[in-house]
């Protein structure tokens, strides 16, 4: 199989399964917002189907190494720093920014939305700034 | 009724990351080096999603959805400060460690401990941000 074809056909799964959650149950799925409604707002029952939706998301990823007997990924290769920083600043920044990849990128573009499509593009930029930054000019890695 | 299609779709979702390479930082900090070592496969992901979406959601959104009276559906138009400075944010966030949200928490099932890390520092941020923007308010 080529390098390509994997990572396509995921995204092909991936447009499915926004798509599913917006033909159902009419929501975008945003997993960013998805997953602050969902804590802060506990188990009321309104709630109820994004804590199924993501329960799926951690028993798919299950489901597809076990079916595929693929290897799961190596861990993260940065430290806890890293981890650290980079979770506070994606937690800060998708609340704020209201979204991530999925509801922004994924959901979003897919809509015709000049705010995700605006976002999209701001966060990739500030992406790959960083990563260069940080391994290139810095050499913090 | 709606739960269970809640699972299913979060369960799709859950295999597309796996599948696609979402779900390993080293891959992702690679299609984010841009200007070293550039591994382009992750362009694919987005490209294959968008592709669907783009298509598939014109027609869904002309009808109902299925299980529910209407669709919920973000109403603001206009690109503020907040929304660029969040997502410019994310973005640096994202290239700190490799992690998006929601590979984040496929990640978890892994069992790494700096997975589980990361998705509790991402929950502090998200309620950080919460608290910040209520006081600027």
């Amino acid at each position: 199989m080529t390098a390509y074809l994997t990572p396509l056909l995921g995204g092909l799964v991936i447009g499915l399964a926004a798509t599913g959650l917006l033909c159902l149950l009419g929501r975008i799925a945003g997993i960013s917002g998805i997953l602050w409604n969902a804590v802060s707002g506990g188990l009321h029952s309104d709630n109820g189907w994004r804590w199924c939706f993501l329960a799926g998301l951690l028993l798919g990823p299950l489901l597809y190494h076990a079916l595929s007997a693929t290897p799961y990924p190596a861990a993260p290769g940065l430290g806890m720093p890293f981890a650290i920083t980079g979770g506070l600043l994606v937690g800060m920044g998708t609340r704020l920014g209201g979204g991530c990849t999925s509801g922004h990128g994924v959901c979003g573009i897919g809509r015709l939305s000049v705010r995700s499509l605006m976002a999209t593009v701001t966060f990739m930029t500030t992406g790959i700034a960083t990563v260069y930054l940080l391994h290139h000019v810095w050499r913090l890695v | 009724m709606k739960n269970l299609a809640a699972l299913a779709c979060g369960l799709l979702f859950g295999v597309g990351l796996a599948l696609s390479g979402m779900t390993d930082t080293a891959k992702v900090l690679g299609f984010l080096d841009l200007f070293g070592r550039w591994d382009p496969d992750l362009l694919f992901v987005m490209g294959g999603a968008v592709c669907v979406t783009l298509v598939a959601f014109r027609f869904v959104l002309r009808g109902k959805p299925l299980l529910a009276a209407a669709f919920s559906l973000p109403t603001r138009r206009d690109v503020d400060p907040r929304l660029l400075a969040g997502a410019g944010l994310f973005g640096v966030g994202w290239g700190v460690f490799g992690y998006c949200p929601g590979p984040a928490l496929s990640a978890l099932v892994y069992l790494d401990l700096k997975t589980g890390v990361f998705v509790l520092s991402m929950l502090a941020g998200m309620a950080l941000a919460g608290a910040l923007s209520r006081r600027m308010a």
